[in-house]
């Protein structure tokens, strides 16, 4: 029951966040804190009470929702989306802190959405049954179209538009996916049912499982998002609220590499496997592109927006490599990349506050006056371009490693996506921080509150560098589970050469031990 | 005739009954309130009746009427449809100058028409049905007499409604002639017998469909839509939306049933040809409108388009997902324009979607009915739109009818951006525009939809149950 407290609690937080809203502004500030943090604190407790090394669902709940088409409530909890839950708990207390200040009109109202919005967003990575997912999969959609809309900069209503078309749209082909799925285990099996157990391991003619796919992938790939589909999402990012941008750089594209890997990748193995070239070809350009386009952004918000195009390109890369130190890779490149891209959206918002513009032209030498976010803003831009020691390294490290293994020309293309990293994340230092002063700002350093906040990202962004093992760990079963019985990884990929399950447990194995020496 | 047979009436005398003793008791005492109680007392009455009449059933009474669950699902949701607009009319139609009882009298007569065509298995009485529905809504919606609009609208739906009547009356009148028989299930039986009474049939049913096609709004047969909406009193033009089209549904679902239309290619690329054009023109002359009342027009015109789909698949699960989609449909479109009726009370109705800048702010809670309601129907979760759009899909996926389907869904990511601009002016920030206070009476009908709307977008599996369980033909 537990995971559905956890949606409960934060639907509940959400409710009393907006009545409270009227009696003051710091009434649903603290409702919402206690609400992620009772979820958070709950989620440690029973987590660390189960033990599921083997793979298996940590935990598992199914209730009957609508039992006429065979759809349940299926929530459960492995370790990959136990990450991601944990991700997604601890950035949306970092999202209501840093909202403290900057959000002062309607504050019951966009608690209730911030907080609907995390309810969404857990929902989806706990959902086992395809019409919950999708459900919570559109739910996010709503209130974050309300967060951009109500709070945003000034063309905020254009990029709330977009932002839902984009994702709705693609998120309608993937529901027609869904049901063409479903019809077709009903067709073999005779039963109607949603749930993904039963759907795993369905055989089906190549060209419909392509087609099929083809939906799962056009709503994973928009939120992701990938380059030809990536239009939306410098709009919603640039003109969304601080804590909007963070939820959706940090939480909301993962959403998307999620939904690759949990569902895409075990519920349509060959089709999967025979997509990996176009895959892993996305992922390259996509890393290419957003470097180009960052470098080319004078707004800091688009520079950081385009910087997640790229760094999601190595997330597809390591999606479409099938073995599992590329899928490592991936998970931790989700964490870092929270991690990293929500400080610096963080830092935009406060420089945002203090001098009112994200136009990169207009800052420059703000160093002198503000040493403290200075250096918070060259710790994120260094692990943005992948400083060895700070968690986006061991990310795309692994990442590269891993597609190496599968492909060594897109591994080599992809390399130069670190290269131009580089060149865009010393860029925000040198026009921001360094260089000749623009405009004589007066403006004040970080406060204690963001002094805070800053210093939790950086100690993870650190801690993460040095210590990735935890996370490897925790997710490294749900990972093997998923790479398991997938064809690519009997196909004489060099990382599975041998037989197959013990070979993928001897490379984790090897992984694992890779970290202890250092 | 038999004394079950009269049971199993037992809601149709109801609301036969009550418009009768209606004008009685005005020719005595002329009292609005008291009207308004009847009325709303005399829809309850009529509706707790269908759980009676429920043991009696199914029963045909030959040759007009036929009774059975789906004629009685169908009377329920026409007459809880009935009873909130009764409801929300209330402060509305009060304020108004002039005589006003009548209106609720009307409201009757032109539910009667409505319950007529749910129970029709005749032409005779599926003409009767129709024409009592058409002639209390010309009244209906020429009720504001001293405004213009009002009155051209009545005016433009007399006119196209007779029309439209004729070419039913043509199409039924060579059914007849070739096949001698006006019942439904008797066309049905002749039909499998030669060609040319097929063709009789075809062309006959092609006629009618002219006639039913206005009713329903749809496409090419859709242009009084937007004027009438816009001109008709707001609670007016959500029973038009509502009671009116459902009704028709109601009737027309079955006559194609009976004569198995589906079967057939001609009727197959007919309907599909009107469902396509419906939810494009719909959905997109929606796009520019600045006017509410004439978007929910345009964006009934797309959602009978949805519902024709259904007509298509030939089975008695597709009936039971347009049972759904209706019953949500229904639900939302009375709370958008119950909320427009509620907010519009003694002034100039407040229909220009500029009007409504600032609601959420000024009016938390209307705000929050209207946007609920604009989500619904963009199916969006946690609202009933979203589940019938999933149940409408589902049965229109396994009835193999794919290019509909995807036409559908393009229409449903056009459609958002419409809903979308109504609920993104309720939130830009705007002043007040002196609305006026909603009254308890209002508030309950409010909340009474607002729980509909949430509870069939979160919990609908009990209703889809006893759908499941009891709708079929």
């Amino acid at each position: 029951m537990i995971l559905a407290y956890l949606i409960l609690i934060l639907l509940a937080g959400s409710l009393l966040a907006l009545l409270t809203g009227r009696k003051g502004n710091l009434w649903p500030r603290v409702i919402s804190v206690a609400a992620v943090s009772l979820d958070l604190v709950l989620l440690i407790i029973f987590s660390s009470s189960v033990s599921g090394t083997d793979g298996k669902w940590l935990m598992d709940l199914q209730l009957e929702w609508i039992p006429r088409f065979g759809i349940s409530l299926h929530l459960a909890l492995d370790g990959l989306s136990l990450v991601m839950v944990l991700l997604t708990l601890f950035l949306g207390i970092i999202s209501v802190v840093i909202s403290w200040k900057e959000i002062n009109s309607r504050v019951g109202f966009f608690h209730f959405n911030l907080l609907l919005i995390l309810a969404g967003i857990i929902g989806v990575f706990l959902s086992l049954d395809l019409f919950l997912f999708y459900f919570f999969w559109e739910m996010m959609l709503v209130p974050m179209y309300f967060m951009i809309g109500i709070w945003g900069h000034e063309n905020r209503t254009a990029a709330s538009y977009k932002f839902f078309l984009y994702t709705q749209a693609s998120g309608l082909l993937m529901f027609i996916a869904i049901l063409a799925l479903v019809f077709v285990h009903e067709s073999t099996s005779g039963t109607l049912t949603f749930d993904y157990v039963q759907l795993l391991g369905l055989e089906m003619p190549a060209a419909k499982e392509l087609l099929i796919m083809s939906g799962f992938l056009a709503a994973f790939l928009v939120k992701l998002p990938v380059v030809p589909l990536h239009n939306w999402l410098p709009d919603a990012h640039s003109q969304a609220p601080t804590a909007g941008s963070v939820i959706l750089a940090a939480l909301l594209l993962k959403t998307g590499a999620y939904g690759l890997i949990r569902f895409v990748v075990p519920l349509f193995p060959s089709a999967s496997a025979a997509f990996a070239p176009v895959g892993m070809g996305l992922g390259v350009i996509g890393i290419l592109y957003g470097a180009k386009l960052a470098f080319a952004q004078t707004d800091l918000k688009r520079l950081v927006a385009y910087t997640s195009v790229s760094h999601m390109g190595f997330v597809i890369l390591g999606v479409f490599a099938f073995n599992v130190i590329a899928y490592q890779g991936v998970v931790m490149q989700m964490i870092a990349h929270a991690i990293s891209t929500g400080a610096l959206f963080i830092l935009a918002g406060q420089l945002y506050e203090r001098i009112h513009t994200r136009d990169m032209d207009q800052m420059g030498g703000l160093w002198e006056k503000t040493p403290v976010m200075g250096a918070i803003g060259m710790i994120f831009s260094l692990a943005s371009l992948g400083l060895p020691g700070l968690a986006n390294f061991v990310a795309e490290l692994l990442t590269l490693l891993g597609t190496f293994k599968a492909s060594v020309l897109m591994a080599s293309l992809a390399c130069l996506g670190l290269v131009a990293a580089t060149i865009y994340s010393l860029r925000i230092v040198q026009k921001v921080f360094f260089g000749k002063m623009n405009h004589e700002w007066e403006i004040a350093d970080l406060n204690l509150r963001e002094k805070i906040v800053s210093a939790v990202l950086v100690v993870l962004v650190v801690a993460l560098g040095l210590f990735p093992r935890p996370v490897l760990n925790l997710a490294g079963p749900a990972i093997i589970k998923t790479l398991d019985s997938h064809p690519a990884q009997l196909t004489g990929l060099p990382d599975s050469g041998k037989s197959a399950g013990n070979g993928k447990t001897a490379s984790f194995n090897q992984l694992s031990g890779m970290f202890k020496k250092h | 005739m038999t004394i079950a047979d009269l049971y199993s009436m037992m809601p149709l005398i109801v609301i036969a009954m009550a418009p009768v003793v209606m004008m009685i008791v005005i020719s005595i005492l002329r009292n609005y309130e008291v009207i308004y109680g009847f009325s709303v007392l005399a829809f309850i009455v009529a509706f707790a009746s269908l759980f009676f009449t429920g043991s009696f059933l199914p029963r045909s009474i030959e040759p007009l009427l036929i009774v059975d669950v789906y004629s009685l699902f169908f009377l329920g949701i026409i007459i809880a449809s009935a009873l909130l607009v009764t409801i929300l009319s209330h402060d509305y139609i009060g304020t108004l100058g002039g005589v006003k009882e009548e209106y609720f009298l009307t409201l009757f007569t032109s539910t009667l028409g409505a319950s007529l065509l749910a129970v029709a298995g005749h032409f005779v009485i599926f003409f009767l049905g129709l024409e009592l529905l058409s002639v209390s809504l010309y009244i209906l919606v020429a009720f504001q007499r001293s405004k213009d609009t009002s009155v051209e609208a009545g005016i433009k739906y007399l006119l196209l409604a007779s029309v439209s009547s004729a070419f039913l009356l043509f199409g039924m009148a060579l059914i007849y002639t070739g096949t001698g028989t006006m019942q439904f299930a008797g066309v049905a039986s002749l039909l499998k017998g030669s060609d040319a009474i097929a063709g009789f049939v075809s062309v006959g049913f092609s006629m009618m469909m002219v006639g039913i096609g206005f009713k329903l709004a749809l496409v090419p047969f859709h242009m009084w839509t937007p004027d009438v909406y816009q001109g008709a009193p707001a609670p007016v033009s959500a029973y038009i939306a509502t009671v009116s089209k459902g009704a028709v549904m109601a009737v027309l679902i079955r006559f194609f049933f009976d004569i198995r239309g589906y079967d057939s290619r001609f009727f197959f690329v007919v309907i599909s040809a009107l469902a396509i054009l419906s939810m494009f023109i719909g959905n997109l002359l929606a796009l520019k409108q600045q006017n509410i009342k004439r978007l929910l027009a345009y964006s009934s015109i797309a959602n009978m388009g949805y519902l024709l789909v259904l007509l298509l698949t030939g089975t008695d699960k597709g009936i039971q997902a347009a049972v759904f989609y209706l019953i949500s449909y229904f639900v939302t479109t009375i709370g958008a324009f119950g909320v427009i009726t509620l907010l519009s009370i003694s002034r100039e109705e407040t229909e220009k979607i500029d009007d409504y800048r600032g609601l959420f702010w000024t009016r938390p809670w209307a705000a929050l009915v209207l946007t609920l309601s604009m989500l619904s129907l963009a199916g969006i979760p946690f609202t009933a739109g979203f589940i019938a759009k999933f149940y409408l899909i589902l049965e229109g996926m396994k009835a193999g009818l794919m290019l509909l389907i995807i036409v559908m869904i393009i229409n449903s990511v056009i459609g958002l951006y419409y809903y979308l601009r109504v609920i993104t002016s309720m939130f830009t920030p705007g002043d007040d525009a002196g609305l006026p206070a909603i009254s308890l009476n209002g508030n309950m009908a409010l909340v009474l939809i607002t729980l509909g709307i949430l509870i069939l977008g979160i919990y609908p599996g009990w209703l889809i149950n006893i759908i499941t369980r009891l709708v079929s033909l």
